[in-house]
């Protein structure tokens, strides 16, 4: 067991972690940070996405080690100050972006991601980042409206909800 | 997975002395090691980390024009820095997907040296030079078969110099599922002829198809390619695609990447 220290949504945090433990693990476990989901473990799926030192990650693919002194954000940092919903989670909801939900966390680290670096992605950019986070319920329309809502974009001619 | 010690050194000197243990093994990005521990395929007992290592980090010029990348720089960075060889920063810019980018690293790439892997193509169609923390191994010498190159145990990659071409493209065709080279081809022209590297389809590995090379040296163009038959004796046959298809597609991808070179 090793000592590991890091701040998760601006929060120190520390705990004794084995060298095998993965980030994802140490969020729910050991944070009870539960948001963050385990959805294939096998880094195909992304529902595990995070932010270390501001760039998405899948926490199930990297060691909780590894983050030693990083800076990690979760789906749990996501809201806004006063609890209300953040533009990106607001719009999923407006323009009904998941279905069970389960790949929400990832689909939403994700993006804040994108538009980090991108802040009016076209369609076809949203559609081409999200290669990494799989969603088995919507086929992907509404996702890829809620993010352009959330871009500031106009979505009225995107495939009808 | 079995558990193990981890181990983060700050150095190159730190992380040999600390690989010189036995059964100790490299972590670069862990896009691959990770899930290959997860299925107890492997069982370190102490895992180094590349990772914290910053004088292994980062895209720069060398004085003869090379682009060096650091063997612990991830996919990311290369893709947004490696502008002056604008075929390798579009090949690392699609290798598998955003998050993976961000974790995988050029050096744990190239020490894995899957047999579908990108980074293969482009070190081998460059020229490139693999450094380590004791010499200098140019590509045609380091790929050696599938899973298999010229490193020695313990060895670390932590640089690796990509001459510039005149133009290059790096075409792949996407095994969807797992965002790897169905087949994929990398062509770089130099000014003293063309370099092609195929990967995803030989089961040795990446390797140069040297009629190609020979043919797009006298005539740069999709159309120098048209008398050439590639044999599917050899390639990787599997549930994604026979040793025929992949023989099709390497010079299909082949034209293409010459067509879009630039």
């Amino acid at each position: 067991m090793a000592q590991v220290s890091m701040t998760v949504n601006g929060k120190t945090v520390s705990g004794e972690v084995e060298g095998r433990t993965l980030l994802v693990e140490f969020l729910r476990n050991d944070l009870n940070l539960t948001g963050t989901h385990v959805g294939c473990d096998t880094s195909q799926c992304g529902a595990c996405v995070v932010h270390v030192n501001g760039e998405a990650v899948k926490a199930c693919t990297m060691f909780a080690a590894e983050a030693e002194g990083a800076d990690v954000g979760t789906i749990e940092g996501q809201a806004n100050a006063d609890g209300s919903l953040n533009v990106i989670q607001q719009a999923f909801q407006d323009h009904h972006g998941l279905q069970c939900g389960f790949c929400t966390p990832g689909m939403v680290m994700s993006t804040a991601a994108l538009l980090k670096d991108n802040p009016k992605p076209t369609e076809a950019e949203v559609r081409t980042y999200l290669e990494g986070n799989i969603c088995r319920c919507t086929g992907y329309h509404n996702i890829v409206k809620a993010i352009m809502a959330a871009s500031g974009q106009d979505v009225s001619a995107i495939a009808a909800e | 997975m079995y558990d193990f010690e981890m181990i983060r050194p700050t150095t190159i000197a730190d992380a040999v002395a600390a690989l010189g243990d036995e059964d100790a093994q490299a972590l670069g990005g862990g896009q691959t090691l990770i899930p290959t521990l997860k299925q107890r395929l492997a069982m370190p007992s102490t895992l180094v980390s590349l990772g914290a290592i910053s004088e292994m980090r980062g895209v720069c010029m060398s004085d003869a024009g090379e682009v060096c990348v650091g063997g612990a720089t991830p996919h990311a960075v290369v893709a947004a820095e490696a502008t002056a060889y604008p075929g390798l920063a579009a090949l690392a810019g699609h290798i598998g997907d955003p998050a993976v980018r961000n974790r995988g690293t050029v050096g744990g790439s190239l020490a894995n040296n899957d047999p579908s892997a990108c980074y293969p193509a482009a070190a081998l169609a460059s020229g490139a030079l693999i450094i380590t923390n004791t010499r200098e191994i140019a590509a045609d010498d380091y790929f050696q078969g599938m899973f298999t190159t010229a490193l020695e145990e313990g060895e670390i990659i932590t640089e690796v110099r990509f001459p510039v071409p005149e133009m290059s493209h790096y075409e792949k065709f996407v095994q969807p599922a797992s965002r790897f080279a169905l087949v994929g081809v990398m062509v770089a022209k130099f000014a003293d002829g063309v370099r092609v590297a195929v990967t995803g389809a030989s089961e040795e590995g990446v390797y140069r198809w040297t009629e190609a090379e020979a043919a797009l040296s006298d005539d740069f163009s999709a159309g120098a390619l048209a008398d050439l038959t590639v044999s599917s004796d050899g390639m990787i046959s599997d549930l994604h695609g026979s040793g025929d298809y992949r023989a099709h597609l390497v010079k299909v991808m082949t034209g293409r990447a010459v067509t879009a070179a630039a």
